[in-house]
């Protein structure tokens, strides 16, 4: 009997371990789809529409990535994926990378065999709470009873907070954004503690936003990034460089509605004509068509319209720029050249 | 001359191994065990390499590092300081004390449904038919889910509790607050003195044991009936009573009040606790009652006949003449149901109950990432708490079945 439950585990981590091959860019080609792992509904970043098409910020890096190594922004298949659920269906090959509000941290990146590819949005934990209680600081939290999703460095963040500031707290574990939202309205728990950026997407959703206010702590840093396994260089170079793209677009003024203009015939602007593969051989040095990049931008447009679209100061979730905003501007969006 | 020939010694020939049915089962065997154990060695190999590739190795020594996780309800003292073994042994105590709670509630409704579903009563019969079908046959995570959304639902927010003219109330005298964070109890507080009344209250324990098996060799040797029901009460409830008032009331009750954000003070019954616990137990409940029913038409019509011949009760003749005989049959499928239940605890992450899955399997495994030593370490307190269950009741089935003599 032992031996048999044995033999389960040993089959469930073989087979497991056995799809995770070394090549995700010719499983991906022979595929036809980019298996893209994302959150289970996040207003903004991930949540499918009316239509059933998956929409958001984190959605449109699925889409680039596709676009750029398939030509079609459709050639997707989403895997909806809990905090809890997520570093399996990465490591054991269900999905091709996770795009998925996923803080980048040293032993995620390290200890767990995981690769971040950069950072598309920078972010911090925060909470929410209805302006019903009165409070206006989370340093009047004590004794509160906090919703949270578990499997999260959101949850290492609070315990630690809570601890250093000698507060107690009533932790109520959640799966999905979507429990924690619903405990939440119940007022099941006092408060809402998560990135604040959804936070503010899940506030959005609310019949009445304007009861509910984020305290003004941050209490940490979230580099929230796609990642994709340790060990398969090339596919990581792919999806770090379509990101990169998305976001040198940006800077270089190349638009969704400008780009196939643009990568028609060079420009003066060589860095462009590189990037869209008008000059240079950039896209076959990683295994790609020339034209990569511009496939990437046309999916969704550059890094700006895609967060002007999804969270954006003129979307119901109203976030401002802020760190996200290219270096030229204050914000730390920094594209390495290319080159 | 005659020649005399011994019959030829049988020698042993290859084909034998096949075609000779002295042999043929032996050698099925050892092809099997052979097959089995290749089959076994692939899966070892497979997951070696398969880590290799993966660069990860494996150990156990995420267990002794800082969990860094808060768990809500622990029986044991516990921190974010913690070690993740010790946020195991939170998870592990929180299962044990949801399966040994759903255990004895799955019992106590099991039984009355399957009695009550033979009940000669047209509408008893039928409401505990539909009782049985209902939840037999809706899986038990919908049911979870449907008792904790009725909990955080239907009852206020400690919010709600606030002011003069509040919208919610206490219940009970103002000393339960039923709330959808969870149900909050007066607690008993230990003073000096306290461990009198509780060695009172074990003594008059020890005191109905004895008194019964008095009454019980009273009765084999007169014939008479002591009013046992009442005579226990008395010893149950007059001693304990009277040194609690002697020792001048040392246990006092600690009752919750609205401070801040919560209900303070008191015992708190969490929704995830309560909503698991019943959905467990109504579930396997009606299961139990099966059992039961079964057990009881077991028992041959002619035994209800003749007790009732002999002028027993009805209420008598179940049980002492049915329900002893019927216990034969129940108890064997009551050990799976308990396995049953103490297993299906693991959906308790459906409510943000923090149990083994929830803590070892859960958030330890998703912080470390080791997800392969995590799940064999689950499976094996699962197996071992499984096997130590199914042994006591073999003990217990030991005691009840039928005496061969």
């Amino acid at each position: 009997m032992k031996r048999t439950i044995f033999v389960g585990a040993l089959t469930v981590a073989g087979l497991a371990a056995g799809v995770a091959s070394a090549a995700t860019l010719d499983d991906v080609k022979a595929r036809g789809t980019l298996n893209c792992g994302v959150a289970t509904g996040v207003p903004g970043f991930a949540a499918p529409d009316a239509n059933g098409e998956w929409q958001g910020f984190d959605v449109a890096v699925c889409r680039a990535v596709a676009a750029a190594v398939l030509g079609d922004p459709s050639a997707v298949s989403f895997t909806p994926t809990t905090g809890q659920t997520r570093f399996t269906a990465l490591a054991s090959g269900e999905v091709d990378m996770l795009a998925r509000n996923t803080t980048w941290t040293f032993s995620r990146d390290t200890d767990l065999k995981f690769d971040f590819v950069g950072v598309n949005y920078y972010d911090g934990q925060g909470f929410m709470i209805p302006k019903a209680l009165g409070v206006s600081s989370a340093k009047e939290l004590d004794g509160a009873t906090v919703c949270i999703q578990t499997g999260t460095t959101t949850e290492l963040n609070l315990a630690d907070y809570f601890r250093i500031n000698n507060l107690s707290y009533e932790p109520v574990p959640v799966e999905t954004n979507a429990e924690a939202q619903q405990q939440y309205l119940a007022g099941a728990c006092d408060v809402y503690t998560t990135d604040a950026s959804g936070l503010a997407a899940t506030r959005a959703t609310f019949e009445t936003p304007a009861d509910h206010i984020l305290l003004p702590e941050i209490i940490s840093k979230e580099p929230l990034g796609p990642l994709v396994r340790h060990g398969d260089n090339e596919w990581g170079d792919i999806v770090m460089w379509t990101l990169n793209a998305l976001v040198a677009a940006e800077e270089l003024g190349v638009t969704s509605a400008n780009v196939g203009e643009l990568s028609a015939t060079p420009t003066s602007n060589p860095e462009i004509n590189r990037l869209l593969g008008t000059e240079g051989e950039l896209g076959g040095m990683i295994g790609l068509s020339n034209d990569w990049a511009k496939n990437a931008i046309m999916a969704n447009g550059n890094y700006g319209e895609i967060f002007e679209k999804n969270i954006g100061e003129n979307t119901p979730i109203g976030l401002t720029r802020g760190l996200n905003a290219q270096w030229t501007n204050g914000g730390l969006l920094y594209s390495p050249p290319f080159r | 001359m005659t020649t005399l020939t011994d019959p030829s010694k049988e020698s042993f020939r290859l084909s034998q191994l096949v075609y000779d049915t002295r042999y043929r089962s032996i050698t099925i065997q050892v092809v099997a065990l052979i097959g089995f154990m290749a089959i076994f060695a692939w899966l070892i190999s497979n997951t070696v390499a398969n880590l290799q590739a993966l660069g990860k190795d494996f150990n156990f020594g995420f267990l002794t590092v800082r969990a860094g996780y808060d768990i809500n309800q622990s029986l044991i003292e516990y921190s974010s300081n913690s070690t993740h073994l010790r946020a195991a042994i939170v998870g592990l105590l929180n299962t044990l004390l949801v399966a040994v709670l759903g255990c004895i509630l799955a019992t106590i409704v099991g039984v009355i449904a399957g009695v009550l579903r033979l009940s000669k009563n047209w509408l008893t019969a039928r409401l505990m038919g539909f009782y049985v079908e209902s939840f037999r046959n809706i899986p038990v995570l919908l049911w979870i889910i449907a008792f904790f959304a009725v909990l955080t639902e239907a009852t206020p927010a400690p919010n709600a509790f606030r002011g003069d003219d509040s919208a919610a109330s206490m219940w009970l005298n103002e000393t339960i607050a039923v709330t959808n964070r969870g149900t909050y109890v007066p607690m008993p507080v230990w003073h000096d003195g306290s461990v009198a009344v509780v060695l009172v209250f074990l003594a008059s324990l020890v005191g109905i044991w004895a008194f019964g098996r008095y009454s019980k060799k009273r009765q084999e040797a007169t014939g008479e009936i002591l009013p046992n029901g009442w005579i226990k009460l008395g010893i149950f409830v007059l001693p304990t009573l009277a040194a609690y008032f002697l020792m001048g009331r040392p246990v006092g009750l600690d009752y919750p009040s609205l401070q801040g954000f919560n209900f303070q003070g008191g015992l708190h019954l969490r929704n995830s606790l309560i909503a698991l616990w019943l959905a467990l137990s109504f579930y396997t409940g009606a299961f139990i009652a099966e059992n039961v029913r079964a057990g009881i038409l077991a028992v041959s019509h002619g035994q209800t006949e003749a007790a009732y011949a002999l002028g027993i009760r009805p209420s008598r003749t179940m049980r002492l003449v049915i329900l002893p005989q019927a216990l034969r049959v129940i108890i064997p499928p009551l050990i799976s149901q308990y396995l049953n239940l103490t297993k299906n605890s693991s959906l308790a992450i459906a409510v943000g109950y923090m149990d083994l899955r929830s803590t070892l399997g859960g958030i330890t495994l998703n912080q470390t990432g080791r997800e392969l030593e995590c799940m064999m370490l689950m499976m094996l307190i699962y197996l071992i708490v499984s096997l130590l269950i199914s042994s006591a009741m073999n003990v217990y089935n030991k005691t009840v079945k039928l005496k061969e003599r």
